[in-house]
């Protein structure tokens, strides 16, 4: 019999934790594949952030340190640092890497350092059980911003993709979605060109995953599709908003 | 008998108060002898004060930091008031007097007093009024052997700045000759 | 055996580490430990090695962190303040069985404190660089050739064990030259990594650096089993230096700059007759218990002499186990403890009139 589908080989059997819903699991199914159809699992080094992701290195087929909270970017400098001519990339949650880690995440960016970032951005923060997050949209209820996300004493959500896109170091900077196919097979597109260009030493590549948190957002499965279609891709538009391989400047 | 030269230098910062102890620290090297070299640090060096903190001994030293030192080589006028009390009886006080005018007041040292900044402007080697005063410590107290100092010169001048070799060795001559 | 050279304390670390082969070195500027980086940056790039000043202390020890996972010998050194900062990495380190070396060229504290040396960060050291229940293994050089005969020392024992290694130095010892006598260049002995984080080449399992055990069974195992190799080390890596101890009535106990003092004071004591001796501990962890005990029964009076307001003297007083009385002399703030202080505090204790 024909085998029409094959479970990638860049994800262990260990079943995922996420809840219903989540979408975790479709972006580690598409890195777990990237990584397989590069052929570079057996060189990959994951680095696992704080947050509901911490558990990634459960998951992904390869060698995985797990980072401090925020601190992904670093440990990856320090990996790639050492090993130049493995695979190596970050997966980290929005309060990873635009809260506590943004100083990492800028300097890794503007450094040009050669590793690939997988950017979940929930509006969040998931483990600990839903409170304001620097993406959480104006206005939303969290447990820390019960009244809504004030902007005049919470301040207003950050753009990543914007910010990184803005320096030298940056070779990709790409927002994706994974609310309905066509978006999966651009999301899982754009992991590919980051991955690439880490093979091609092109730099910092960022994918920023607009992702839902139904259990955090009170919602169905089916709500936090169309939540995020509603209020998250107005505020975080979707598109590629630094490409170095697309005519852009190289940091090199 | 074994000996320690416990020796305080003090100046400005950049009037070369930590190349002259270097080369005092390498002199008592190249002879064998133990020996510390400990700086002041920090924003005191920039235009402040600066001292450098030396012992050539025959023993293992113990505390690098000279707090009452054998002698004292003052190269201006708040070094030689900061520390003037400090030195031992019976112990020496060298002092640029192009620098400073003041007479040292104490009569249980000895005191040599030497025009460092003008011979060096009248050998046109301006700027080496440190080294001049290393080779008046050295002509009074002799704690190193000839041979040595000089050869500490060669060791101390970085390898871009070679030429500053025969010029510190003049300076040297022109202290001992002082 | 190279001749002797006069340098730095800084530098000759430095140089020391590239000796033992280190080749990642991560850092941030801060005074007194300055000359480190410094020394590194321009070294670095001729030996193919990596010099980079990170973002932040933060960022530095996670760098090492990285680095240390991929079984690289990996190095930050920073002074008392950015200490602080490395704490949460350094935890991280511990928590995933890392060897890293971390160098400390202690300032005076609290806070910004100030830049002159000190031993104040004793405890931060011993006790608890970080959270949790972990250990480092702690160094405290005295002289500059213990600061290069050290680094070497650091990262075999830290790999043998799998553990974070610290250096605990100051400025006095970071900015001071006394000859020193430099390793041969790369005289170092490479050991055994199984563990390291180099991709699997799907030749092997997978390798997971990691210090998250959700399972409290789990985690506890993990800890005792870390704690059985704190115990072995108790067992087999104490160091200290016994100083005319063996027939001493006043034993003075000091590490690192303190400990130059003190043997100075030792000295001049002898000279007037009194019977005073000094162990000077190496390893300030594991405590050299051992070599304290050793001299319970001939001593009448014990004395840490310390460069803080009294961290080490709680160590001392726990080997002695009560069965002497440990006075405590020091000075802080960055204020360095004078021989005759110290031979003031001797001639007390002996009962001659100070």
């Amino acid at each position: 019999m024909a085998v029409v589908f094959e479970k990638t080989k860049g994800l262990t059997d260990a079943p995922f934790h996420y809840c219903p819903g989540c979408t975790h699991g479709i972006v580690h199914r598409l890195v777990g594949e990237v990584l397989e159809e590069l052929g570079v699992l057996g060189t990959a080094v994951g680095v696992a952030s704080v947050g509901c992701s911490v558990f990634s290195y459960n998951y992904f087929n390869c060698d995985m340190v797990q980072a401090p909270h925020g601190r992904a970017p670093a440990v990856a400098t320090g990996i790639k640092r050492c090993l130049p001519d493995n695979v190596v990339f970050t997966y980290q949650g929005d309060g990873d890497l635009a809260a506590i880690g943004t100083a990492e995440t800028v300097h890794a960016a503007t450094r040009g350092e050669n590793i690939t970032v997988i950017f979940i951005n929930n509006a969040i923060y998931g483990m600990t059980g839903g409170q304001m997050a620097p993406t959480t949209l104006p206005g939303q209820i969290t447990q820390t911003s019960p009244y809504g996300r004030d902007t005049a004493t919470a301040g207003h959500p950050i753009r990543v993709c914007e910010m990184l896109a803005t320096l030298d170091g940056t070779a990709l900077a790409q927002r994706v979605s994974v609310d309905n196919v066509k978006n999966v097979m651009a999301a899982k597109k754009a992991i590919k060109k980051g991955f690439e260009n880490q093979i091609n030493k092109r730099g910092y590549s960022i994918i920023e995953v607009v992702s839902t948190c139904p259990t955090n957002w009170g919602l169905s499965p089916q709500e936090s599709i169309q939540w995020l279609r509603d209020n998250m891709l107005p505020y975080y538009p979707l598109g590629v908003y630094k490409d170095v391989t697309e005519g852009g400047s190289s940091h090199e | 008998m074994s000996k320690t030269w416990n020796v305080l230098l003090a100046g400005f910062g950049g009037q070369g108060v930590l190349f002259s102890g270097k080369l005092i620290a390498y002199a008592g090297l190249l002879d064998g002898k133990e020996v510390s070299w400990l700086p002041s640090y920090g924003p005191e060096m920039r235009g402040g004060t600066c001292n450098c903190s030396l012992v050539v001994s025959d023993d293992p030293i113990g505390s690098p930091l000279v707090v009452t030192p054998d002698v004292l080589v003052a190269m201006n006028l708040p070094s030689l008031d900061k520390f003037v009390d400090s030195v031992v009886p019976g112990g020496t006080i060298i002092v640029d007097s192009s620098m400073i005018e003041k007479k040292v007041e104490r009569d249980d040292v000895t005191v040599y007093y030497i025009e460092a900044g003008k011979l060096a402007r009248e050998n046109e080697i301006e700027g080496c009024d440190n080294i001049i005063l290393v080779g008046k410590m050295f002509k009074e107290l002799g704690f190193c052997t000839e041979e040595s100092l000089f050869k500490a010169v060669d060791k101390c001048v970085p390898a871009r700045k070679t030429a500053m070799i025969e010029v510190n060795k003049n300076a040297l001559k022109i202290g001992i000759n002082a | 055996m190279s001749e002797k050279v006069l340098m730095k304390g800084n530098e000759a670390l430095a140089e020391a580490a590239l000796s033992a082969g280190c080749r990642h070195f991560f850092g941030y500027p801060i005074t007194p430990q300055t000359e480190i980086s410094a020394y590194l940056a321009k070294r670095m790039p001729k030996v193919g090695g990596v010099f980079l000043q990170a973002e932040s202390e933060v960022s530095a020890i996670n760098m090492v962190l990285g680095a240390a996972a991929t079984g690289h010998r990996a190095m930050t050194s920073s002074s008392s303040p950015g200490i602080s900062l490395k704490s949460e990495g350094v935890s991280y380190i511990a928590g995933s069985d890392l060897p890293a070396l971390i160098i400390n060229v202690q300032r005076g504290g609290p806070g910004l404190g100030g830049i002159q040396p000190s031993q104040s960060d004793y405890w931060q050291a011993t006790k608890a660089l970080g959270h949790g229940d972990f250990q480092l293994y702690v160094l405290a050089p005295s002289t500059i050739q213990e600061m290069v005969d050290f680094v070497p020392l650091a990262f075999e024992v830290g790999e043998k064990y799998r553990v974070p290694s610290m250096i605990l130095s100051d400025g006095m010892l970071g900015q001071m030259m006394e000859p020193v006598t430099l390793p041969d260049s790369d005289s170092a002995t490479a050991s055994d990594k199984p563990w390291a984080v180099t991709g699997h080449k799907n030749q092997r399992q997978r390798n997971i650096a990691n210090s998250l055990y959700i399972s409290t069974t789990e985690l506890e195992r993990l800890n005792i089993e870390r704690f059985q190799r704190y115990d072995e080390m108790k067992k087999h890596e104490q160091r200290a230096e016994s100083y005319l101890t063996e027939d001493a009535d006043v034993t003075v106990v000091a590490f690192g700059a303190s400990s130059r003092v003190v043997r100075s004071a030792v000295n001049a004591a002898r000279a007037q007759g009194i019977k005073a001796g000094m162990i000077r501990p190496i390893t300030l962890w594991p405590f050299p218990v051992d070599a304290i005990q050793k001299t319970i029964e001939t001593t009448k009076e014990y004395l840490c002499v310390e460069m803080n307001m009294g961290q080490m003297v709680d160590d001392v007083r726990l080997a002695v186990e009560g069965k002497r009385r440990v006075c405590f002399y020091g000075r802080t703030g960055g204020v360095i403890p004078t021989p005759a202080e110290v031979l003031e505090q001797i001639k007390t204790l002996a009962g001659k009139e100070a």
